[in-house]
């Protein structure tokens, strides 16, 4: 079972929907029990990183989410990703979940539309599991206004907007996050929650 | 670089495709859940449905397509039509939508705009304009699909709906809409040079060149069509294909 975290933050309903199309059971949850017990995780959000940080310390997750992090795959999407981080400076100077050392910042590209909003072509920096049979050509759909700036090692996938924009990212074990909504990026994000689910599987 | 986005529009009365929708394999012509679901299947980057139903019963209908569609379609979903108020626009994006598309409401009640922006962020508030040319890089905006002229000056009320916080327009030319010739460019141009917020093209695509021209003569960032589409006389991916060999970067 895979456990989305339910902790107020919107549009979770299209991550539990690809979830069901994939088959794989799923489960829209702000229980720690359920949390633990899950095969993995999935941290979605959309809005910004001060609330969202707020409403898990007020659902009491938080200590949770950071242990289980380490114990099992573990998927931050979009607003999910950014809270993997140390800190974020999204209104105010904010600290994350610090799973993935870096920080969150705008984007800074003044000729540019902000938010960065669309398709844009994956570009790999360093072999991941959730990259798995995936072509040189792949595009995938984001909604931001702010990124991750994080060190090479951690970095799995950019794409460029002006400059590198970070686009997925791992510890190095299993835990990971992608800017992009996988849940909306056709079937490459398809793909790609599919090799996510296949690491839990393969740790049944 | 972000992909130029090819985007098909359905109009849609009392849960039923009305511009007939003719593909092969697909078992019921006028379900829009079957239509966005083959869409999605040639390439769509994003699937518009306009609900051009009166009724409030008809409201609810429009609902469930949406729930049903995000079920199976995998790209970003627009509703527009009919939504007049906050609790539209929430039921709406509730029901799976990730953008909601404001048009002769927002012409009337500016601040839907704003108050959208606020509560749900301004990536899922698209503002749907008619506009018509009166004279040389003039032109100005109609509501009620077309027929009411409200005497305002397109270029300033795009510049509105920027500061109200709308993340994007889609811009649909009275004069060219139905004739086939291509988008109407130098209305195109005109708002395009005057807001920074994304501006989706739509209105006069009758071939396969006119969107790569849309996107060449233009900085638009996504061209959208209906019935060219629903009657296959060009696929999304022919139109893709073309925009490539052009050099235009889609997806």
């Amino acid at each position: 079972m895979i456990a989305i975290v339910d902790y107020g933050a919107g549009n979770i309903f299209s991550v539990k929907n690809a979830l069901d199309y994939l088959g794989v059971e799923n489960s829209l949850t702000k229980s720690a029990a359920e949390i633990q017990s899950a095969d993995a995780i999935i941290l979605p959000g959309v809005g910004a990183f001060p609330w969202a940080m707020g409403k898990l310390c007020e659902s009491g997750l938080v200590d949770t989410l950071k242990a289980e992090a380490k114990k099992k795959p573990f998927l931050g999407i979009c607003l999910g990703m950014q809270l993997l981080f140390d800190k974020s400076y999204e209104f105010e100077e904010c600290n994350g979940l610090g799973l993935i050392s870096g920080y969150v910042d705008k984007i800074d590209e003044p000729n540019l539309v902000i938010p960065h909003m669309g398709w844009n072509k994956l570009v790999y920096n360093h072999d991941c599991p959730l990259l798995e049979g995936l072509s040189d050509d792949e595009y995938v759909y984001f909604v931001h206004s702010y990124k991750a700036f994080c060190e090479d090692k951690n970095l799995c996938a950019y794409v460029d907007y002006g400059s590198p924009v970070t686009a997925l990212v791992s510890d190095g074990n299993l835990c990971f996050g992608s800017q992009f909504h996988p849940e909306k990026s056709g079937k490459t994000g398809l793909k790609i929650l599919e090799n996510f689910v296949g690491l839990a599987k393969e740790r049944i | 670089m972000l992909a130029k986005r090819i985007i098909p529009c359905l109009d849609v009365r009392d849960g039923r495709v009305v511009k007939g929708v003719n593909f092969e394999g697909i078992k019921e012509v006028g379900d829009p859940v079957e239509c966005a679901y083959e869409y999605n299947l040639q390439g769509a980057d994003e699937i518009v449905f306009y609900d051009i139903t009166a009724s409030h019963e008809g409201r609810g209908v429009m609902l469930d397509v949406v729930r049903e569609t995000a079920k199976r379609v995998f790209v970003p979903l627009t509703v527009g039509g009919g939504i007049k108020t906050v609790d539209d626009i929430r039921n709406t994006l509730r029901a799976g939508a990730d953008k909601v598309s404001v048009n002769s409401q927002a012409v009337q009640n500016p601040e839907l705009i704003r108050q959208g922006a606020d509560i749900f962020g301004s990536q899922c508030i698209c503002v749907g304009i008619d506009a018509k040319k009166v004279s040389d890089n003039k032109w100005t905006v109609f509501i009620n699909g077309g027929r009411i002229d409200m005497k305002l000056d397109l270029i300033d009320w795009v510049k509105q709906i920027e500061q109200l916080g709308a993340g994007e327009i889609c811009l649909n030319s009275i004069d060219t809409d139905g004739v086939r010739g291509g988008f109407d460019l130098p209305m195109l141009k005109a708002v395009v040079n005057a807001v920074k917020i994304p501006v989706i093209a739509s209105g006069g695509a009758g071939k396969l060149s006119d969107f790569a021209e849309a996107f060449i003569e233009t900085n638009c960032s996504a061209a959208l069509a209906a019935s060219l589409f629903h009657f296959r006389e060009l696929a999304i991916d022919d139109v893709k294909n073309d925009c490539r060999q052009k050099g235009i970067v889609v997806r």
